[in-house]
């Protein structure tokens, strides 16, 4: 039998799942003994045209990255999906939107706005904004299409498995790949490389964790230094780690930063935000409305901390006024 | 034919107070708006953020989350956690410009006059909010 097929792609993300794949170090190399990488734009020279090459169903898994906020990304995914027999989404973009997801609470003409015309870094007296056409002397030129909203990669093509984290540790890519290379794989549409227990059971501060765990007040992390040896949560901190699928190994809460959910939610939760709303509002230990509401103060970007991956995957993602 | 938009409402209402206010309600034969959707539970607190979320998602128009009193929960602390759970939750959809569309309410077994009040307020309100969703 030849060589495993594998392409990498990226659509709306940052670039730091590009860099989680080299993050395996030498486990790269036992990855290229029985694997060969056929499309990789980001670190070898690919165009489209190599893609267009390859007979439907040639590669035989693609990892494709980022959710879909352009045309052009929604044109490449769908021919990824056509030319492989298993499409991967890596990272928290591709599986639940990911941080540019937030932007779905605005409307693409605000973005636009903001982006190009009243930002204080920005000087556009003759009000340019991209176009998908534009005259020019030499003809006509395009560019691709910013979407109304940016979907995660499931609600475009269809995705077989998914690779969680912002971006994916190394020991979940070593994990999903030596899964994927040794054709051992779970049923479609699991999470690939993870656990599905929440983050508190592989946590090192777990022991710490009070039994019956109540809070008088939220704090924020630039407000104090939290005892490294003590559950974060238990300090004040919104630690999203009792509704976050773990497999991270805790790396943020290694380095004394609360989890902020980049794993997502476990099997069969439909929305994260949601979980993380109720166990972190369950916890507060205040009956009034005027004490509640107080403590709440300090959550001052509720979307931003229960949402930060998962704004467009959410239950309501087709509802929100957008501004 | 679509002349005036006319709300779907979802209303969770506890088992052992305010359920029995819709019931008094009816039983008094009072009149309040035909827009909602009464979903017993055993507890307010049963109603979790995700219910909510779903409904919203899944065509109504707004959320009526009601339960006993303060201090009159049959499961002693219930309704307090309802309430943390609503105010938080609560904050999270302004932010997303659903805020309106989701109240709660308390209400005794004897205040079906005060439901059927609140409903028709209530119908009012969402009326003027307009529709959710494109329908379905």
């Amino acid at each position: 039998m030849g060589k495993l097929k594998i392409a990498f792609y990226w659509n709306a993300s940052c670039g730091g799942c590009e860099e989680a794949v080299l993050d395996i170090g030498e486990g790269i190399l036992e990855v290229l003994e029985k694997a060969e990488i056929v499309f990789w734009p980001v670190a070898l020279d690919f165009k489209l045209d190599d893609l267009k090459k390859f007979a439907n169903g040639e590669i035989d898994v693609s990892f494709i990255n980022g959710g879909i906020r352009l045309s052009e990304q929604e044109h490449v995914s769908k021919l990824l999906r056509k030319k492989s027999k298993l499409v991967v989404a890596f990272g928290s973009c591709a599986h639940l939107g990911g941080v540019p997801g937030l932007a779905n609470l605005w409307k693409k003409k605000s973005i636009f706005d903001y982006y190009y015309r009243e930002a204080p870094t920005v000087k556009n007296p003759r009000g340019v904004v991209p176009s998908t056409k534009t005259r020019v002397p030499e003809g006509e030129i395009d560019l691709p299409e910013f979407y109304e909203v940016l979907k995660p990669l499931g609600q475009v093509v269809k995705v077989d498995y998914y690779v969680p984290g912002c971006p994916p540790p190394p020991n979940v890519v070593a994990k999903a790949l030596e899964v994927v290379v040794e054709g051992e794989l779970p049923p479609r549409g699991s999470v690939l490389g993870a656990s599905n227990r929440a983050l508190c059971e592989e946590c090192p501060l777990n022991e710490t964790k009070p039994k019956e765990l109540l809070l008088k007040e939220f704090k924020r992390v630039h407000e104090f230094v939290p005892d490294p040896e003590k559950c974060l949560l238990a300090q004040g901190l919104p630690c999203l780690g009792p509704v976050t699928r773990g497999g991270c190994g805790a790396q943020c809460i290694r380095a004394n930063m609360p989890c902020t959910g980049c794993f997502g939610p476990l099997d069969n939760v439909e929305d994260f935000g949601a979980r993380a709303i109720s166990f972190l509002a369950s916890i507060l230990d205040y009956d009034t409305e005027e004490e509640i509401l107080k403590a709440l103060e300090k959550i001052v970007d509720p979307v931003g901390l229960f949402y930060l991956y998962s704004l467009p995957s959410s239950l309501v993602r087709d509802r929100i006024r957008r501004k | 034919m679509c002349s005036e938009f006319e709300p779907r409402i979802i209303v969770f209402a506890c088992n052992w107070c305010s359920y029995a206010a819709v019931d008094l309600a009816g039983t008094s034969r009072m009149t309040y708006p035909p827009h909602i959707r009464i979903v017993r539970v055993m507890c307010s607190s049963r109603v979790t953020p995700e219910f909510v979320l779903k409904a919203l998602a899944e065509g109504a128009d707004a959320v009526l989350i009601t339960g006993c009193h303060p201090g009159d929960c049959h499961y002693i602390s219930g309704n307090y956690k309802t309430l943390r759970r609503y105010l938080l939750l609560k904050k999270t959809l302004d932010q997303m410009g659903l805020g309106d569309r989701v109240r709660l309410a308390w209400f005794s077994a004897a205040e079906g006059e005060r439901f059927a009040q609140f409903i028709k307020e209530f119908v009012k309100d969402v009326r003027k909010l307009g529709p959710l969703s494109g329908g379905r």
